[in-house]
């Protein structure tokens, strides 16, 4: 159905309408919501329908971009915010944990789920903390430094880090705190 | 010769009428049938807060002892409503406080309730039973608490998907030792964690307990500990059903459940696990409600769950079960009365799921009782709605969002003109429907013309020109409530079938092309109407009379202008010279 010929007249009136506010701004984004409401859907996302996005606190969707309109698909807020809530636990928001090391001054936090596998994350403290962590031995713990890895499990527990597959560290990380060597001793690790 | 019907006796009979409806009529006979009537009428409901005022209302029920309220207008629900327009629940307390202490059950819906008003609800109402909220904002858990610990005779209390300022879950722990009441318990809505042993407590000591809607932070372990105590209960939401259960852990949770032999509805099952769907399973035989929509699960878990449900009526799912899965609903699921399909993405532009207009076609098909259809689709044809239409002219309420705008039938490009023919003609019973996708004026024509019974109607994106909206108003006798959004209409239709108005509850238009002047004019003509223009972007009078305004809601009302309007709402008797005159808003 042709519906150019009512949006345009509209359009029209629009532009010679009298008002105060300045040319050209204001009216750009009236005038895009007025296109949208009257004929086709425009493919470009409009500023004042992000509003439907930025109210489930993401700024981005997985989906194409895609103009969204507010109020549609008509699906109740508490729905659409269910639905978010899930994607965002799916795709996962990040495991951050604090990270603490002895005589350090500064706390820092990283987002575990960004390594693939210990010596990804070891290598990235080492250069957070300026220091080395010497090796992994299975049943003798970090040998050749004296400061060693460990952290707090979902037990409460402290823990050398790699003594559990990467899955079970990731998913029971609670914090890190890089012990200097005279701590340790009772985790098992050889000096 | 003319024999009066003694008032003691006209009570004695009115005391088996419940219907409001009835009761409306019974009211309108003569003047001593209308003061016999108010004076035995215990639940009142009130469609529209604004229609009447608290006082009136407070007045000519003296034995009220439950009151219903509505607020907001529906598209509230979609945000199109902006923050602060009303809907205020204070005012209604208050007064009742004041003159019926006896009052027992408040229910409210799309309103605005602040912790002072359930602080005031508390405090004034000694044999207060039932708090039921609906979609209300304006709140937090200490209002909550209030309630909890104050009101002895406590039955239900039930906040459905309401907006809650959640400080935390102490709220639960205000429940006094003593109370032993509560029948209906649902805080499915709130984040935070209570303290579970108190709930466990609570459960345990509230042996009557029969509806329980636990939130998302109840585990799966607590939930068995919970199930264990109630096996009484017949309604049950459980709260998040994704946590790690060991297999021993899994078998004492269907132990529970199958335990709970009058189970009737189940909900919640947020996030559940496929393998821990036939936990569930005991049960099904018994289910008559079904809330599985938010359950991510695949068409055939689904399946194999609902096969299970053959005394099924109500139910709610996602478009996760595809066509394929609502065939086999329609095969399994015989006493089915209600639908609703829920779009799983409904942002994405081609949601990647076998949903098609063909499920729908299955239950029209195999469920021979369907009243009531809610459906989320990509796309429609005109085939389809005929074809259901022909299959279940049963139906009562019919909901079908097409979700992209202006979609033609996609099999022969046409509108949907034809296929909302059908059931506006086929579905003699027809009380509600929401159409959607490519529609001309035409469709309006043959909606005006047969849908007889239609009382509520929600359209967007739909017809040419001012006929659609004439059509309707013209036609549709029973027609209540009317819901527009982006429809291309203008003045015309509105102001020729104003007298309409009158005879319905309200009117929302929003983006569609009503002129501020056509608005001044209609408030001219009807006073008996409110006809507001709520318009964030600029205030109505600041613009040409020419120039469409973003939205009105027309209403009729005994109350006149209300006097708690924010600054982007707009009647003819705001004076701007004056400013608006605030009520004390708690």
């Amino acid at each position: 159905m042709e519906k150019v010929g009512v949006c345009d007249e509209f359009v029209n009136l629009k532009a010679t309408e009298l008002r105060l506010g300045l040319p050209g701004t204001e009216d750009v984004c009236q005038e895009e919501k007025e296109m949208v409401s009257c004929g086709k859907i425009n493919k470009r996302a409009l500023p004042e329908t992000e509003k439907e996005i930025e109210s489930t606190g993401k700024t981005e969707t997985a989906s194409p971009p895609k103009a969204q309109i507010i109020g549609w698909p008509p699906v109740r807020s508490f729905r659409k915010n269910s639905i978010q809530a899930k994607k965002n636990e799916s795709e996962g928001q990040g495991m951050y944990v604090k990270v603490s090391m002895d005589g350090a001054p500064y706390l820092r936090k990283i987002d575990l789920t960004v390594y693939k596998q210990y010596p990804e994350l070891m290598k990235s403290l080492e250069n957070m903390f300026k220091f080395s962590v010497g090796e992994y031995f299975e049943r003798e713990g970090y040998k050749g430094s004296d400061f060693v890895p460990t952290y707090e499990d979902k037990d409460g527990d402290w823990m050398l880090v790699g003594d559990v597959p990467w899955e079970m560290f990731v998913s029971s990380c609670k914090r890190l705190r890089i012990m200097k060597g005279s701590e340790v001793k009772g985790l098992g690790c050889g000096v | 010769m003319y024999l009066r019907l003694p008032s003691k006796v006209l009570e004695r009979i009115l005391f088996f009428i419940d219907s409001n409806d009835d009761r409306n009529s019974v009211s309108l006979v003569c003047k001593s049938w209308f003061e016999t009537e108010r004076l035995t009428r215990k639940r009142v409901f009130v469609g529209n807060c604004y229609a009447v005022t608290p006082a009136a209302v407070v007045r000519r029920f003296p034995k009220m002892r439950s009151l219903t309220l509505k607020g907001k207008p529906h598209f509230a629900d979609y945000n199109l409503v902006p923050d602060g327009w009303g809907g205020y629940a204070w005012p209604w307390i208050e007064a009742l406080a004041a003159k019926n202490p006896l009052l027992e059950e408040i229910r409210l819906k799309r309103m605005v309730v602040t912790d002072e008003c359930l602080e005031m609800i508390a405090a004034s109402f000694k044999n207060f039973k039932s708090l039921v909220l609906t979609s209300c904002e304006g709140f937090s858990t200490d209002g909550i608490a209030a309630i909890a610990s104050t009101c002895r005779s406590l039955r239900e209390l039930e906040l459905r998907e309401c907006i809650v300022d959640d400080l935390g879950g102490d709220w639960l722990s205000y429940f006094p030792e003593t109370s032993t009441s509560l029948v209906s318990l649902d805080f499915s809505c709130l984040d935070s964690e209570v303290k579970f042993s108190d709930l466990e407590r609570l459960v345990s000591r509230c042996r009557n307990l029969k509806s329980l809607k636990l939130n998302r932070a109840v585990t799966l372990d607590g939930l068995e500990s919970l199930l264990r105590r109630a096996p009484q209960l017949t309604e049950l939401g459980t709260g998040s059903f994704s946590d790690e259960l060991s297999p021993e852990a899994l078998s004492k949770l269907s132990k529970a459940i199958s335990a709970c032999k009058q189970l009737k509805s189940l909900s919640g099952l947020w996030d559940v696990l496929p393998e821990y769907l036939p936990a569930l399973y005991s049960v099904c035989p018994g289910l008559t409600s079904l809330n599985l929509s938010y359950a991510t699960v695949r068409m055939t878990d689904l399946v194999d769950l609902l096969r299970r449900c053959k005394k099924l009526q109500k139910l709610w799912v996602m478009d996760l079960i595809e066509d394929k899965g609502l065939q086999a609903v329609a095969t399994c699921c015989k006493e089915l009365r209600e639908l609703r399909v829920f779009p799983s993405e409904p942002d994405l532009e081609e949601p990647n799921v076998a949903l098609t207009e063909q499920g729908l076609v299955f239950i029209s098909e195999g469920c021979q009782k369907l009243e009531s259809v809610l459906y989320f689709c990509v796309q429609f044809t005109n085939a389809a709605l005929i074809t259901i239409a022909r299959n279940r002219p049963s139906i009562k309420r019919f909901r079908l969002c097409v979700i992209e705008p202006f979609a033609p039938d996609y099999k022969t490009q046409e509108p949907l003109d034809q296929g909302f023919k059908a059931i506006a003609m086929g579905c003699k019973d027809l009380q509600r429907l929401s159409v959607s996708g490519l529609l001309t004026d035409k469709a309006f024509e043959y909606i005006g013309k047969h849908a007889k019974n239609l009382g509520m109607l929600s359209i967007a994106f739909a017809g040419d020109s001012d006929l659609m909206l004439h059509h309707l108003l013209s036609g549709c006798k029973k027609l209540r409530k009317l819901e527009i959004r982006d429809c291309p209409f203008g003045d015309t239709a509105l102001l020729e079938n104003a007298w309409k108005l009158e005879t319905m509850r309200s009117l929302w238009m929003s983006s569609c092309f009503v002129s501020f002047g056509a608005c001044k004019l209609l408030s001219q003509k009807m006073p008996r109407l409110n006809v507001e223009v709520i318009d964030e972007m600029y205030p109505p009078e600041t613009r040409p009379e020419s120039s469409p305004v973003e939205r009105i809601y027309i209403y009729r009302t005994l109350a006149g202008p209300r006097l708690d309007m924010p600054e982007f709402v707009w009647t003819i008797h705001k004076n701007p010279e004056i400013g608006v005159s605030h009520l004390a808003i708690k």
